[in-house]
């Protein structure tokens, strides 16, 4: 094969039957795009909820102590869904981290923290996904992996955001508001997201896009 | 498709500002070490230096004022939250000027909530002026060839971000498609709602078989060749000197004038 | 070279086996000219050759398919392949680097990748910068980008999914060429799947033709099985050549241009005649954005009881101008204006903005079903259900339309187009030419009184070009206008009765200087 093409031939040294289709273990092309896809959309998302989401956050927050955490759900919709519908090690922070990336690329107030914010998010999720071995994703999962990726959040903030700073009532306060808001606005609606993205056949090329066992 | 092209690779238009000469993996390690500083401190001192340097540096390289204040609009918007919840839950110290049980209005929350305000300029700058105008294939090839990431990973990661250059045409006709079945007199929100789970749905699709046509040009490994090589040159390594210079000297700065509040 | 032992694959999520019991020896250097009817598994035997077909997530495979001697997914870059739908085959967001991916991936030496790229851009007449962003080219460059790609990488193995399928004729002779400069060594092994027949007899040294329900319906050498298996090949579709049209010519002969004035009192469509203008264009110029018209002054007219046929090359604006028409698309100067029969009321306003009624780009969504309907040429861009079957009750329930009524009508077209089996199927994985089909069918549930076609025929066998046909005729009849966007030479031969050619290369938009394209009835 190599004289036509002028392609250094490659040869893998394993010596299984050749007749049979190559395994690939870990990640395939169409998750690396897919979850690439997914990251860019969400992104855009948190660009909208920068605005929205970011107000919100202002007036809770000014009115009331740690409360403005409710609204930080949004954010944390990437780590769940990556990791719902993806299903693989490291989907649920890669399709944050690209999600954060974008937000941050299209002018956000946190710069380039966001990506590291993104990074924590992201990691809180995945744990969830991790403990399980990536074999579970029912609904408690991903309510599970979206109080997860607020906790993510929240030592993110008390970490390097200053939140150190802050009195231990606001902090508590803070957490609980995070864990409440994860579960909800990323762990339900991720959930619900992905059903409804399974139910429109987008998905067939992954496990999580099989609906049912009906054949058409 | 002359001899001009043969064995050259074509570049997207020769470079007329400075900042197009930096390597992308350049312009993100700028934004990163820039954080440094920022992240470890939050006073104004610091912060302000880290500003001033950014603003005085991008302008160097050749960014358009008008143009970056434009990109820095929002900003300007949103960056008085973060100051208020500063002043207003702040670690009080110094005089109080207001006491409401959480809400402790003092001194110091009022200097952190000042620092706060030149820190999110300070963090957003960068990654708006020096990011805003990068290709996404020289930043993939620059990842890749230099940082050495896994092909795999950075050329799917850019054949998925690409499909987004789509969305603006995508929308368009998502929009025709649904005025031409009848669906498209619905109200303003639950039209924009449902076309925008629709531009999702077709983005996976577009991913799925993009990824198939992929595969079918032999894409899959980590090995392979490069056509365009992306090279550290030495106006990386002057940038990359000058922004340390900066990063160091606000910390310096803030330790002798003594207004350094390293977190926690 | 290509081995198959009763090979066969099913999809995730399918009852019926897509390719069944297939059995098939492939020498190198051979070129195969594969055919079969839409549905019948063409699309998904290519992919499993170049090992994409994917894993046991998405499909069931038996048998054995090899090439030289090992499983294809084992065999990457040793087969091109160029997928049916040119849109999905762009990686990259220039040119040059869409080009230069796969030889890369082929780990070809740089210095030799970039003559390689404009050699193979150069082969296939895609004349344009490498730097240009590939989502800037027409459907036609778009598809020559995807051959320039396969054909850069050398490989062995050249497999084609309807490379001509929305090409000018122009085009089509480029893209033939190109190919068999190609494989005119015989190095190359090339097997290509196209309807129209045709246009690769003389290159191809052997036609298998699939059956429908698995195996194999012919095998040999064009001359021969078009010959011998004459019969055979067209009750099941195949474009035989040299056989006639399988519609009669009978009855839709030319029209004259109408010239009567516009009938305001024809509500019923069914006595509508071909004076009737049902929409007219008054300097018309029309593009996708501002700074970009594609044609200027354009004055033309739509008869009702017609059928009005658009040709002209690839990027000209034909599928601008059919949006245009549509009311989906802003003039960017002039007007198009509806028949007094065919104009909404004018008392109904939305909340967004009022109605005029003589232009179509004011109406309401739910106005518009019933009076223009279209017919995109991404069939993919139409589809707004899940299944089949809802995708063509969507606009009857629009209308507030009985379900009893829905379902009998939702029936008889799913009959008509070949599409029963497939109800509950979700449109996104159809064929190309049952999605093709479908999309024609939303519109016909509808029954506008003026139907808008862009390319409804590509991708069809002879027998579902003729059910499309009879439909489009049997619209005609009951007095709606029919416009039809189509490079396809059999189509014009039996509907072309009123006909517009745009003129004009796609490349001369703001100029000033050169004369800008015009509309004529050459008949
Ligand atoms: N991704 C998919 N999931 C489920 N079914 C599919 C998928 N792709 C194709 N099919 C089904 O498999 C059958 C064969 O499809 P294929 O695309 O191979 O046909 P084809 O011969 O290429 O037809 P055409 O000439 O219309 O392009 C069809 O019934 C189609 O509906
Ligand atoms: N979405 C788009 N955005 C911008 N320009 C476009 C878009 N689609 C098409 N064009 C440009 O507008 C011109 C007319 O395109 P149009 O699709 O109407 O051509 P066409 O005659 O239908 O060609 P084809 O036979 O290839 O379908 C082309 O030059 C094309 O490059
Ligand atoms: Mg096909
Ligand atoms: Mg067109």
């Amino acid at each position: 094969m190599a004289t036509t093409n002028g392609v250094r031939a490659v040869h893998t040294t394993d010596h299984t039957d050749e007749t049979t289709p190559a395994t690939h273990k870990g990640w395939r092309v169409v998750d690396i795009v897919v979850a690439a896809v997914l990251g860019v959309a969400i992104g855009l998302i948190f660009w909208g909820w920068n605005y929205v989401g970011g107000s919100l956050f202002a007036t809770l927050d000014a009115a009331t102590p740690g409360i403005g955490g409710l609204v930080v759900g949004v954010w944390l919709l990437g780590g769940v869904l990556g990791g719902l519908i993806i299903r693989k090690p490291g989907a649920a922070i890669l399709v944050e981290v690209i999600a954060a990336i974008v937000s941050a690329l299209i002018g956000n107030q946190w710069g380039w923290t966001t990506v590291i914010s993104g990074l924590f998010q992201g990691l809180g999720a995945e744990l969830i996904f991790l403990a399980l071995l990536y074999r579970r994703f029912t609904l408690p999962v991903a309510l599970a992996a979206g109080a997860a990726a607020g906790v993510g959040a929240w030592f993110n903030e008390f970490l390097l955001f200053g939140n150190r700073a802050k009195s231990a009532a606001f902090n508590s306060i803070y957490l609980g508001c995070l864990i409440v808001s994860g579960a909800l606005l990323a762990g339900l609606v991720g959930w619900l997201l992905t059903k409804a993205l399974a139910g429109t056949g987008a998905l067939n090329r992954f496990a999580s896009g099989r609906t049912s066992d009906d054949l058409v | 498709m002359t001899s001009a092209h043969v064995g050259l690779a074509p570049s997207q238009s020769p470079p007329t500002r400075l900042l197009d000469r930096l390597n992308p993996l350049t312009r993100v390690a700028i934004g990163l070490v820039m954080l440094v500083p920022l992240v470890i401190t939050i006073d104004w001192l610091s912060a302000a230096i880290v500003l001033l340097g950014e603003l005085l540096g991008v302008l160097l390289l050749g960014v358009k004022l008008p143009q970056l204040l434009r990109r820095l609009l929002p900003i300007f918007l949103v960056a008085p939250i973060g100051a208020l919840s500063m002043a207003l839950y702040g670690k009080p110290g110094g005089r109080v000027h207001l006491d409401w049980g959480v809400i402790v209005v003092s001194d110091q929350s009022l200097a952190l909530a000042g620092a706060v305000l030149v820190r999110v300029f300070a963090l957003a700058l960068p990654a708006i002026a020096l990011m805003g105008s990068l290709d996404p294939t020289d930043l993939a090839d620059a990842l890749a060839q230099i940082l050495k990431l896994p092909a795999r990973f950075v050329l799917g990661t850019l054949a998925g971000v690409r499909m987004v250059g789509l969305f603006v045409d995508d929308w368009r006709a998502l929009g025709q498609a649904r005025r031409a079945r009848g669906l498209g007199d619905q109200g303003r929100l639950r039209r924009w709602a449902s076309m925008a789970f629709g531009l999702l749905v077709q983005a996976l699709r577009r991913g799925t078989s993009l990824a198939t046509s992929m595969e079918a040009r032999g894409f899959g490994g980590n090995q392979r060749t490069w056509a365009r090589s992306s090279r550290l040159t030495g106006a990386d390594a002057i940038a990359m000197l000058v922004t340390l210079l900066l990063a160091a000297g606000a910390v310096m700065a803030a330790i002798v004038f003594d207004t350094l509040w390293i977190t926690g | 070279m290509i081995t198959a032992e009763s090979w066969g694959w099913r999809h995730a999520g399918r009852k019926a086996w897509a390719v069944r019991n297939l059995d098939l020896t492939i020498d190198p250097g051979e070129r195969v000219l594969l055919l079969g009817a839409s549905g019948s598994g063409k699309s998904t035997r290519l992919p499993a050759l170049a090992g994409v077909l994917g894993s046991a997530d998405e499909g069931e495979s038996t048998g054995t398919m090899l090439v030289k001697g090992k499983h294809p997914t084992r065999q990457k870059g040793l087969v091109a392949l160029v997928q049916q739908d040119p849109e999905a085959a762009v990686v990259l967001h220039r040119v040059g680097d869409d080009v230069a991916f796969g030889l890369e991936n082929l780990q070809v030496p740089p210095d030799q990748i970039w003559p390689r790229v404009s050699e193979s851009l150069e082969a296939v007449g895609l004349d344009v910068a490498l730097n240009r962003p590939t989502s800037a080219l027409s459907g036609g460059q778009k598809q020559r980008l995807a051959l320039a790609g396969a054909i850069a990488m050398h490989a062995e193995v050249l497999l084609l999914d309807e490379p001509t399928a929305n090409l000018d004729p122009e085009g089509i002779d480029e893209v033939r060429g190109a190919v068999g400069r190609l494989v005119a060594d015989r190095r190359t092994t090339l097997i290509v799947v196209e309807h129209r027949v045709q246009v690769w007899a003389d290159l191809v040294d052997r036609v298998v033709v699939l059956a429908r329900d698995g195996g194999l319906l012919a095998d040999g050498p064009p001359l021969e099985v078009f010959h011998r298996h004459r019969d055979a090949l067209l009750e099941a579709g195949v474009w035989v050549p040299g056989a006639p049209l399988p519609v009669d010519g009978d009855g839709f002969v030319p029209r004259d241009h109408p010239t009567a004035p516009d009938s305001a009192d024809f509500a019923d469509p069914v006595a509508r005649n071909h004076h009737e203008r049902l929409l007219t264009t008054a300097d018309l110029t029309i593009g996708r954005h501002a700074q970009h018209p594609v044609q200027r002054h354009l004055d033309l007219t739509i008869p009702a009881a017609t059928s009005t046929v658009v040709t002209g090359p690839n990027g000209v604006g034909k599928s601008t101008l059919a949006l245009t028409l549509a009311g989906l698309l802003e003039p960017l100067s002039g007007e198009v204006i509806a028949a007094p029969a065919i104009r909404p009321p004018a008392a109904r306003r939305s909340l967004m903005r009022r109605v005029s009624p003589p232009h179509p780009i004011t109406w309401r969504s739910r106005d518009l079903l019933t009076r223009i309907g279209t017919v995109f040429q991404q069939p993919e861009h139409q589809f707004v259900a899940a299944t089949v079957a809802d995708e063509i009750a969507v606009g009857l329930r629009a209308l507030g339309t009985p379900t009893a009524e829905v379902t009998a009508r939702t029936d008889e077209l799913l009959e008509v187009l070949h599409l029963t089996r497939l109800a509950r199927a979700n449109p996104f994985t159809l064929s190309g030419g049952e999605k093709r089909r479908l999309s024609v069918g939303t519109v016909l549930a509808t029954q506008p009184a003026v139907i808008l076609l862009d390319e409804p025929t590509f991708g069809q066998d002879r027998n579902t070009w003729a059910e499309l046909v009879r439909l489009v005729r049997a619209s005609v009849d009951e007095g709606r206008a029919v416009v039809s966007v189509t490079h396809d030479q059999a189509y014009l031969s039996v509907l072309a009765q009123h006909r517009i050619a745009l003129t004009g290369g796609p490349d001369r938009h703001d100029d000033e200087a050169t004369t800008p394209g015009r509309a004529g009835a050459p008949r």
